[in-house]
């Protein structure tokens, strides 16, 4: 305080030297809780268009028994931008979403991944290679469903490397 | 404020005759005859209140009692009304406005916001809809024309040091107009749902969720995810489809144009409450000098008893100053009826007549169905954000969010970090500004070329370390770079002249070079893949 008060500027401001009179602070008062009604009011508003409930279809589909994707097959499955792989140690699933802006990045016959709007590759387990992609491709949860065919999650991504044995 | 005496001798001509006698006489068919006989004066009477003027004064008078014309000072500097005082640039936004408005609310007869309805409805407007094709060219035309003005208009603004005291805060508001004028190009683009349309729209949803980038590597997505929420509130949605097209469509034929007109409406009234355009000083009434001039009010304004000297005058409320306005700033004036509104007129007129020609000989381009399986290869966006794709390839957080944050509070600090007092309205202010812009112009252009080329030929750190964590090149890459260089090169230029505004003449010169150049180059030489290509007629086919 005795620091600020040796601060000439302020001592010869107004403000500093009348402090505020009665009515001046009813009026404040009076202005700032309608700002502050008004304001809180609009905050409560805009929480209408803030999704609670999201029209997107359920993300657990079942993809065909494991029979439809036999050891060593690639297999696109262009609707749900998805890859199956079935190699040695299992199945398992990559999104072709591009995890920089969310184009669908392309497979190419040697397996690698290429986005076509800013260039990020991947590598064939989604790893990125190059470009302003920040993440891997992402893994996609697997399961299989009580009738024996297979499911999958799109909304739910699995460490690199998850697979389903069979 | 009109007392029937002026009334009298602007009319120019004797009032309509009286017909109706005094009050409690009654008139009879004769009366109504003649009242009759006398509708079209009275009618016109009663909606312009006075005949043509023919004085000055009579002139002051109808822009004065004019609902439309009194946003216009009295008489305006024949400075404002030189072409290369304004370029028109302000008047010409206005106008495209204007027609934006007209034509968009024509196109919404028929455009349907739903997904299965959205292209159809396009198809129909441009081969079905009698003339729907040419409206819609306009409509397409004269929102580039927009965004193209909105650029021009505030280089012109900046260059001409109008910014400067007391229009700090228009040029804050300036910006406000500049972001709406953005936001409506971009949400326009979706409506059609063309391929174009759907992946734009795609990718600037997902710059909405690139904090995610940042949070990311914080490891607190969870918890506060920014990034996430914007996107949602965005599409209503994880993706675009139709919770997104009828967010973007009120946004775009509601939200932005009333909130535009609103802010356009507080950026004109501020014009001619700041003494009409920026001018240089020696036509400007004389000020009080002294260190902490208060700014004026109306208490300010209060005639204080005995002392002539700061005996104050009700309407000079309107000016700013305690003398009268006499003589010296009148001389260079002239009453801005009709002149002001000849060059306004004339400027709409040119304006439409360009509108109508681009409309009439180039077809807006419509692609394919939305298909949100293939994305288009290039997916590019609409020119003026093509710079910002350029950022956004190497990094979606820092291209998308982050730059532009910068670029865009750098932009309206502006007017409160140069207060320098100089001759406002002038071009670049003499000889020393030229050669920093100049100066500025060519380094700038050199070292973004130069950066660009380096980035095409050698990559960029994760082409050298393949595991290098993402938070390294969100916050160094090519567009950091750029923007570190331009604010270290405008403070070197504040330590050699010594002057802020010189440095914001860096600054801004830095901006728009970086501008162009990106955009150029992501225009032509950017093809599929976002690969490099020294022309578009080398791209692959497919
Ligand atoms: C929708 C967009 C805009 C519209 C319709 C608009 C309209 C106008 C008009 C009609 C004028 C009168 C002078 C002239 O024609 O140049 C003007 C002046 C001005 N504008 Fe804008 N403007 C817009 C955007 C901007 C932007 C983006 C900035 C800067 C960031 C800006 C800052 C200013 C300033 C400071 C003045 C006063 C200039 C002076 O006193 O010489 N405006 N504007
Ligand atoms: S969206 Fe894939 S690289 Fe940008």
């Amino acid at each position: 305080m005795s620091k600020l008060s040796r601060n000439s500027a302020l001592e010869e401001s107004p403000r500093f030297q009348e402090p505020a009179s009665r009515r001046d602070f009813l009026g404040l008062a009076a202005i700032w809780s309608a700002v502050a009604a008004f304001g809180a009011a609009l905050i409560g508003s805009l929480r209408l268009p803030m999704p609670s409930v999201f029209p997107e279809s359920n993300s657990r589909v079942k993809i065909g028994h494991p029979e439809r994707y036999p050891k060593g097959s690639v297999t696109h499955l262009p609707e749900l931008r998805l890859w199956v792989f079935h190699d040695a140690k299992g199945l398992y699933s990559i999104s072709s979403i591009c995890t920089h802006l969310g184009c669908i990045a392309g497979r190419s016959a040697d397996g690698i991944f290429r986005c076509p709007c800013h260039g990020s590759i991947f590598a064939p387990d989604g790893k990125v290679l190059q470009g302003p992609a920040p993440t891997p491709l992402h893994w996609i949860a697997m399961g299989l469903s009580p009738d024996g065919q297979l499911l999958v999650d799109t909304a739910i991504n699995v460490p690199l490397g998850t697979r389903l044995p069979v | 404020m009109t007392t029937t005496p002026v009334e009298k001798s602007i009319n120019g001509r004797q009032p309509p005759v009286e017909v109706s006698p005094a009050l409690e006489e009654r008139g009879g068919l004769p009366a109504f005859l003649a009242n009759l006989k006398a509708l079209p004066d009275t009618a016109r009477d009663s909606v312009v209140r006075h005949g043509v003027p023919t004085s000055d004064r009579a002139r002051s008078q109808t822009v004065f009692s004019n609902f439309f014309l009194h946003v216009m000072s009295v008489r305006v500097h024949l400075r404002s009304l030189k072409f290369s005082a304004t370029m028109g640039l302000g008047i010409i936004l206005l106008v495209l406005f204007g027609i934006l408005t007209f034509t968009g609310i024509l196109l919404m007869v028929y455009y349907k916001p739903a997904v299965d309805l959205a292209y159809d409805s396009m198809k129909d407007i441009i081969y079905v809809v009698p003339s729907g094709r040419f409206i819609r060219n306009i409509h397409r035309w004269a929102a580039h024309g927009m965004v193209l003005c909105v650029f021009l208009h505030m280089a012109r603004v900046f260059y001409t040091a109008a910014y400067k005291k007391p229009r700090e805060f228009n040029w804050v508001i300036g910006m406000a107009l500049f972001v709406l004028t953005l936001g409506l190009s971009f949400t326009g683009y979706l409506l059609p749902w063309d391929q174009l349309a759907f992946w734009a729209c795609t990718i600037g949803a997902n710059i909405a969720q690139s904090p995610r980038e940042l949070t990311d590597a914080l490891g607190i997505t969870a918890s506060l995810d920014i990034g996430g929420m914007q996107k949602e509130l965005l599409l209503g949605a994880h993706y675009v489809g139709q919770e997104a097209l009828v967010r973007f469509y009120v946004l775009h034929v509601v939200v932005l144009p009333l909130v535009l007109t609103l802010f356009a409406a507080v950026h004109i009234w501020r014009i001619r409450k700041d003494g009409g355009l920026a001018k240089p000083a020696e036509t400007v009434p004389p000020r009080p000098t002294g260190k902490d001039v208060e700014a004026p009010s109306m208490t300010a304004m209060t005639p204080k008893q005995g002392d002539p000297s700061t005996r104050t005058w009700g309407l000079m409320a309107l000016m700013k100053g305690r003398t009268p306005a006499v003589g010296k700033e009148l001389r260079n004036t002239i009453p801005a009826y009709p002149n002001a509104l000849y060059a306004i007129a004339a400027l709409a007129m040119l304006t439409t007549a360009v509108m109508l020609f681009l409309g009439y000989f180039f077809d807006a381009p419509l692609k394919e169905l939305a298909n949100p399986g293939i994305p288009e290869n290039p997916a590019k966006a609409p020119w003026y954000f093509l710079g910002l794709q350029e950022m956004v390839s190497y990094s979606a957080f820092m291209g998308g969010v982050g730059i532009p944050a910068v670029v865009i509070l750098g932009l309206a600090l502006i007017p409160y970090l140069d207060r320098e007092r100089e001759i406002p309205g002038r071009w670049i202010c003499g000889q020393e500004g030229i050669r920093v812009a100049w100066q500025t112009a060519l380094f700038s252009f050199l070292f973004t070329v130069a950066l660009l080329t380096f980035t095409v030929n050698f990559g960029w750190l994760r082409n050298w370390f393949l595991e290098i964590p993402q938070i390294i090149i969100t916050f160094v890459n090519p567009g950091t770079v750029l923007v570190t260089a331009f604010i270290v090169w405008s403070l070197g230029i504040i330590g050699k002249t010594r002057s802020t505004r010189m440095s914001a003449i860096a600054l801004f010169t830095c901006f728009i070079v970086a501008f162009v150049v990106l955009t150029y180059f992501a225009t032509v030489h950017r093809g599929p893949n976002w690969d490099f290509y020294w022309w578009p007629s080398q791209w692959p086919t497919h």
